[in-house]
């Protein structure tokens, strides 16, 4: 049949046909490539050759030294670039937390936590605000408005900073707070309801099962009275067991427990890890049990406090307190679950061991095997064994104190000491096997090598001490970064000085303190101090160091309606188009939304005597689209970060006319974003 | 009757081609298939997008339209809109939003029904959906005109913005914002079908109309 004799020429057709649909694909697919590789117009970030010609007459104008060059190009961080670790810094008795960026040593945010903070509306009217600063009442009827925070933890996991949660406590009311670090807010404040202050907290155990929480000055349990006569019968100390539960983010406060320890003064605690998990090391001061009285010509308690050499390191086996708790082997003080002292003694919870006096700071290294304790009236810094200590504890062969808890042979347990400088307090960790310990009254940092396992790690002898850097002026504690962890990164350590004397132009008799930034990169005697910060609020304690790409937070709330107190959305939340104003007799109650650049409603016509439930969404998925909600002559100040919902109330007293409007500068037209509530006599 | 409906249906096969000419036949069936179902895929797809870059949005904004529906930082750009008295996006194109899914559905079907007509009346079931591209485009850019033309005059930013026509496809500044309109996988599907039904159509009637022209 002639009709496929055209056959080749249908093979060749069917063949243009797909290379013209191949040629099409092809033309499309790289059509879109293009257009990805359009969008985002990337900075040039050409590798640097060298100092720019006129680097060198900056550099002499402004007399740097070539260690100031290096110190600046080690810190600054170009605009649009992030800093590689987050700092999270106890704002002191600002009662808040501070968050830095490192090595940038820039402030990026304070978090508002005991005290009111009108930025965030934290503690201005907001309900879910007010009901988490209530919750720290101290008494039950007067509102705190401070705290001192002291010691920040971060959530592990392991052992390693997770970057979930953070806790803090608050030393002159002997409270904790959780910070939840996927909106940087917090969520929760627990009083101590056996203890009037606190400053062993906060340490989490390596999976942040339990925050531990020591004591302070010793008092009678539960904020009762007793003479100071009767302080070595009476007073006593505790250590509080925090139990967290991760999934709801809180601390269940059913579920944890305190124990009752003799009226020294706690200090500082950590919790064990690796080898020694499941113990808590608490150390302690005033063992002398001093009641000061200086206007009465007793030893004031500066002197009366530091009479013997010796203090006590508590070691406690906090896995098998956790058990006795569990038992109910407790007593109730204020209807919380205490283990006394001699429940302590009887089950062998609680054991000391004698430490140069007045130590601050017990820190354990990384993978477990040793505690670390300053004295600061010691020049040496002493380094106890984990095994020593469970093998004394199993020897059995132990004095008692008057309260008949074991104290275990110093000389026994002691794995080394290693003679740093004056004023020994706090100690860091590296990943080189060094330990960096701050001297307070020296003004420096020491570098010291440690043994064991950590021997192979350096060059230099163990037990001895590598190089010291001076830092200005009066360290107190040191962050190193994830230097308390199970793997410490070695790479800056930040001294948290207490002085700044003459490092920043005066601003008058209050000075700020003074963060300094060194990097412990290298190993050997070389440190280098980088940057300066000052810290204009508070006296921040210790901070802690997390690496930047540990942290997730939201850039919005996920959902619209979003009530940050209950992490979920709120079913009461105003939504678009369902903004309304009801009365319900003298109640009157509304449902606002906010979205650039308006509120609605923008008129709020009420009578005096009204007693007003006000709700406001802000409706805004974009990132950075906050609104705030200033109402003046109510003292109501709000943040919604977009998506958030928050519920105020308040009687209107006042008659008159009061403006609200947004407080966070939200676009072209933020001016206008205004509403009056008018308050008709 | 039967007449009528064999001379709209066209020859069949004859049963004696062998197997290897059989392809001819298979050609132009395969390519009007293909075409059907990319158009059918295509509705899965965005058939445009708009870029929005300013300085205050480093990562941009981004609108993606499907037959159906408007997704993308919508709420956003709604928001942006308002203040020079644009209208929400969900406002546009509301009907044909509605029966496109059927509508293309349908006409996919009939290109696929052209198979089985062997004659010049399968280029009239198979060009409707040839059209489908050219179609979005015009009802896109109607809407454009219409929105982009007839802002609230009491909005915020009336006096410092003149109506304007957004571009259907390439580049535009409106105010700090720089768009790039771009067809997106739908329509490059769309098109790439229209293509196959054209080149389709061709090989089916060199195929059929010998066919045809022996009855």
């Amino acid at each position: 049949m002639n009709l496929f004799k055209k056959q080749n020429n249908f093979y060749r057709a069917g063949w243009i046909t797909f290379l013209l649909v191949f040629a099409l694909t092809a033309f499309f697919i790289s059509c879109s490539d293009q257009q990805q590789e359009a969008a985002p117009a990337e900075s040039d970030g050409g590798v640097s050759t060298g100092l720019p010609a006129d680097a060198s007459a900056i550099a002499a104008a402004r007399n740097l030294t070539p260690d100031d060059i290096v110190a600046a190009l080690k810190t600054y961080v170009p605009t649009g670039q992030h800093d590689d670790y987050i700092m999270f810094s106890s704002g002191g008795h600002a009662g808040q937390v501070f968050v830095i960026g490192l090595p940038s040593m820039r402030l990026l945010k304070t978090i508002g936590v005991f005290t009111p903070e009108p930025w965030q509306g934290w503690g201005y009217g907001s309900e879910e605000t007010m009901a988490i600063l209530n919750n720290g009442q101290a008494d039950g009827e007067q509102t705190v408005m401070w705290g001192d925070t002291h010691h920040p933890a971060l959530s592990e996991t392991a052992g390693d900073y997770d970057g979930q949660y953070l806790f803090i406590n608050d030393k002159a009311h002997a409270r904790v707070a959780v910070i939840d670090l996927r909106d940087f807010e917090t969520k929760q404040i627990i009083k101590n309801p056996i203890a009037i202050n606190d400053h062993g907290g906060t340490f989490v155990t390596p999976d942040t099962d339990w925050v531990i929480e020591g004591g302070q000055y010793a008092a009678p349990l539960g904020w009762e009275y007793a003479s100071l006569d009767e302080y070595a019968e009476d007073y006593r100390g505790m250590v509080t067991f925090w139990k967290f539960d991760r999934d709801s983010g809180r601390i269940d406060y059913d579920a944890s427990f305190a124990m009752e320890l003799p009226p020294y003064w706690q200090d500082l605690c950590d919790a064990g890890k690796r080898v020694s998990e499941g113990w808590v090391f608490c150390n302690s001061f005033n063992t002398e049990m001093a009641t000061g009285g200086i206007e009465s010509g007793e030893p004031p308690f500066e002197a009366g406090a530091s009479q013997r050499d010796m203090d006590y390191l508590h070691v406690i086996n906090m896995d098998k307190a956790i058990g006795v708790a569990a038992a109910g082997q407790t007593i109730e003080v204020n209807g919380f679950p205490v283990i006394s002292l001699d429940t302590s003694v009887a089950e062998g919870l609680l054991y000391f061991i004698p430490e140069p006096k007045s130590p601050h700071g017990v820190d354990i290294t990384p993978g477990g095997e040793y505690m670390v304790i300053s004295g600061k009236l010691d020049p040496h810094t002493t380094v106890f064994s984990f095994e020593k200590i469970q093998a004394a504890i199993a020897d059995g062969n132990f004095e008692t104190d008057q309260y008949g808890v074991p104290i275990l042979d110093f000389d026994a347990v002691l794995e080394a000491q290693i003679e740093l400088g004056l004023g020994p307090l706090h100690t860091q960790f590296d990943d080189k096997g060094y330990a960096y310990t701050s001297l307070f009254l020296e003004s420096t940092v020491a570098r010291w090598a440690l043994g064991g396992p950590y021997g192979e790690m350096h060059e230099e002898e163990d037990w001895s001490l590598v190089g010291k850097q001076s830092v200005h002026y009066n360290v107190g504690h040191i962050a190193a970064a994830e230097g308390d962890t199970v793997s410490p990164d070695g790479t800056y350590l930040v001294s948290l000085n207490k002085w700044a004397v003459d490092r920043f132009a005066n601003v008058g008799p209050l000075l700020p303190q003074n963060f300094q930034l060194i990097d412990i990169g290298s190993p050997g005697e070389q440190m280098q101090l980088l940057y300066d910060m000052p810290i204009g609020v508070g006296e921040p304690h210790y901070a802690q160091i997390i690496k930047g790409d540990k942290l997730s937070p939201w850039e919005v709330y996920p959902e619209i309606g979003w009530d940050p107190g209950i992490q979920a959305v709120n079913p009461e939340a105003p939504m678009s188009g369902e903004e309304k104003v009801v009365r319900n007799g003298n109640e009157v109650e509304i449902w606002m939304t906010a979205v650039r650049s308006h509120f609605t409603p923008e008129h709020v016509e009420i009578n005096q005597g009204d007693h007003v439930i006000w709700h406001i969404t802000n409706v805004e998925r974009a990132y950075d689209a906050t609104h705030g909600f200033s109402l003046p002559g109510y003292n109501i100040q709000l943040s919604l970060e977009p998506g958030e919902t928050a519920t105020f109330e308040f009687d209107a007293t006042e008659d008159g006319v009061f403006s609200y409007y947004c407080s966070e500068f939200c676009s072209a037209l933020h001016l206008e974003m205004v509403g009056y509530l008018l308050v008709k006599p | 009757m039967a007449n009528k409906l064999q001379g709209f249906f066209g020859p069949r096969i004859p049963a004696e081609v062998p197997e290897a000419e059989r392809w001819r036949y298979r050609l132009p069936t395969i390519l009007l298939a293909t075409a059907a179902i990319l158009l059918i895929i295509s509705i899965f797809t965005p058939y445009w997008r708009m870029t929005l870059n300013a300085p205050q949005y480093p990562k941009g904004l981004m609108v993606q339209i499907y037959v159906n529906r408007v997704e993308g930082d919508v709420a956003e750009i709604d928001g942006l809109n308002h203040y020079i008295g644009m209208r929400p996006l969900e406002e546009a194109g509301q009907v044909e939003r509605r029966f496109a899914i059927m509508a293309i559905s349908s006409i996919a079907l009939l290109t696929a029904a052209a198979i089985f007509i062997h004659t010049k009346w399968a280029a009239l079931l198979a060009l409707p959906a040839a059209s489908v591209p050219f179609v979005f485009l015009g009802d896109l850019y109607y809407w454009l005109r219409n929105f982009g033309l007839n802002l609230d005059p009491n909005a915020a930013l009336s006096s410092s913005i003149e109506p304007f026509v957004p571009p259907v496809l390439g580049t535009g500044i409106i105010a700090q914002f720089s768009t790039l309109a771009l067809p997106d996988w739908g329509l490059y599907l769309a098109f790439t079908a229209t293509v196959l039904i054209i080149v389709g159509l061709y090989f089916h009637r060199r195929a059929y109309k010998p066919l045809v022209d022996q009855q």
